[in-house]
């Protein structure tokens, strides 16, 4: 017991420094389906329909482009260099792909009326340092003056869309995250044909019981066919959401982040 | 004839474990000794970044500020001091990652002042050119501070990974060699900072 305490102990001792000596604790990233992937609002402040809209559009460039664009809010770094903490943040996050590290965190920190905008290696010669800080000196914050933090955001990544056109595509090859939907629609078919099957054995039986044997049949196979009609029903439904929340996260967040790295590049300004 | 056997055969599982562990605690070494170089190599480009754009911010000040002939020199005597205090990355002593450190920091002040400096310069401050240099630089010293970290963490896994028990006896007998050493703060970085408002 005593033993088991000191160990604590030391264990706690080592943790220690650990803890203190990271100011902000980057967030572990979310899951690969995940809306948070695209805009992380730690502290809530864009409302639901301003973050759905930021949200489609950084996706859909990121469905045609590959280049994954994450927008980060939170309060404050808490003393943290914010370029410093911004590049570790995608660098942990691995946005982008990995062979392309083409990925750009925007990590704004309200109370501290900071931002910064930090590209992954492979875009740092498109976007240069300087045109990141012009996108945030002359398109961002203006707006966040004003105190309209989306249109900030919103005008911030149409800025960077036209600086990069053209410079990446989507190569990555999703026919992994596509067999998902695949193996369900067998799973469906399989169990239709199952009770098909079943049905058919029954309906067999009750035709060779003789008279009653018919009526039975006939109520068998209604029941069945109400089953299979509900099931039928059932999984149609299922089967088309699963489609349509496949559809919407298909492509370049699809996959989730490709392990993009992030070396520093970037700019950062206050407002 | 069975009385032998089932000792040799413990004998052979024994041996083949091992072995098995042996080899995955050697070739993890090598890999994580690797990758420390490869983020030292990435500390030096970031460095060199940095002492190729003080180059054009050099030529830059020249151009509008004729007067700051002192500063400039010192910019320009500390970069060739940096450039001339190369580390190979098979010999990342303490001694030598210490002089270049102080060769990088000599250059870091000399620098800071000449910004510092050029403030007086309005006309030099509101041309692109400067401006862009300026960011460039910003985003120079961060990508500086985000390799040494690393390199750091890289120096970090290679250490733990030789010096942890039973690690430390097998990294002897391996030739898995601590001959790496990390970067540490610039004598007088924990000092704070005088501000100076007397000019």
């Amino acid at each position: 017991m005593l033993r088991s305490l000191w160990g604590l102990g030391l264990l706690f001792a080592f943790l220690m420094p650990l803890q203190l000596s990271a100011q902000y604790d980057i967030p572990d990233a979310p899951p690969a389906s995940s809306p948070e992937q695209i805009v992380y609002d730690e502290i809530k402040l864009l409302s639901g329909t301003e973050i759905t809209q930021l949200r489609n559009k950084l996706r859909g460039y990121a469905d045609s482009t590959s280049t994954q664009i994450t927008m980060a809010i939170i309060s404050s770094t808490k003393g943290e260099n914010i370029s410093y903490l911004g590049a570790q943040w995608g660098e942990k996050w691995g946005i982008g792909q990995a062979e392309e590290d083409n990925g750009i965190l925007v990590l704004v920190a309200k109370d501290d009326r900071q931002m910064t905008i930090q590209v992954g290696q492979g875009i740092e010669p498109i976007v240069t340092d300087f045109l990141a800080y012009r996108v945030i000196d002359r398109v961002i914050t203006p707006e966040f003056k004003k105190g309209d933090y989306y249109g900030g955001l919103d005008k911030g990544a149409d800025a960077l869309f036209q600086i990069l056109t053209g410079e990446f595509e989507e190569t990555r090859d999703l026919s992994n995250a596509k067999a998902l939907p695949l193996i369900v629609v067998a799973f469906v078919v399989a169990i239709v044909l199952f009770f098909v099957i079943l049905i058919l054995v029954i309906i067999r039986r009750g035709g060779g019981g003789g008279k009653r044997g018919g009526r039975k049949g006939g109520f068998g196979a209604d029941l069945m066919d109400i089953i299979i009609l509900s099931n039928m029903g059932r999984s149609g439904g299922g089967s088309s959401s699963s489609g349509g929340g496949f559809g919407s996260g298909s492509g370049g967040f699809g996959g989730g982040f490709g392990g993009g790295s992030f070396g520093g590049g970037g700019a950062s300004g206050g407002w | 004839m069975k009385k032998w056997l089932i000792p040799l055969v413990i004998v052979v599982i024994l041996g083949f474990v091992v072995y098995n562990y042996a080899v995955g605690f050697y070739n993890d070494g090598v890999v994580k000794y690797e990758d420390a170089k490869t983020e030292w190599s990435k500390v030096e480009s970031a460095y060199q970044r940095r002492n190729d754009l003080i180059g054009n911010l050099v030529k830059t000040v020249q151009g509008a500020a004729d007067f700051e002939r002192g500063t400039l020199k010192d910019v320009i005597e500390a970069r060739s001091k940096a450039t001339a205090t190369n580390v190979s990355v098979d010999d990342l002593s303490p001694e030598k990652i210490a002089a270049f450190q102080e060769a990088q920091a000599g250059l870091s002040s000399a620098l800071s002042r000449l910004l510092v400096s050029v403030e007086r310069y309005p006309d030099l401050k509101a041309t692109k050119n400067f401006s862009e240099l300026q960011q460039q630089l910003e985003g120079t010293e961060n990508r500086i501070n985000v390799a040494r970290d690393r390199y750091n963490d890289g120096v970090n896994k290679y250490k733990q990974h030789i010096k942890k028990f039973p690690g430390s006896v097998m990294a002897g007998w391996f030739g898995l060699e601590d001959d790496l050493s990390r970067f540490e703060s610039v004598e007088g970085a924990e000092k704070p900072v005088e501000v100076d408002f007397g000019s």
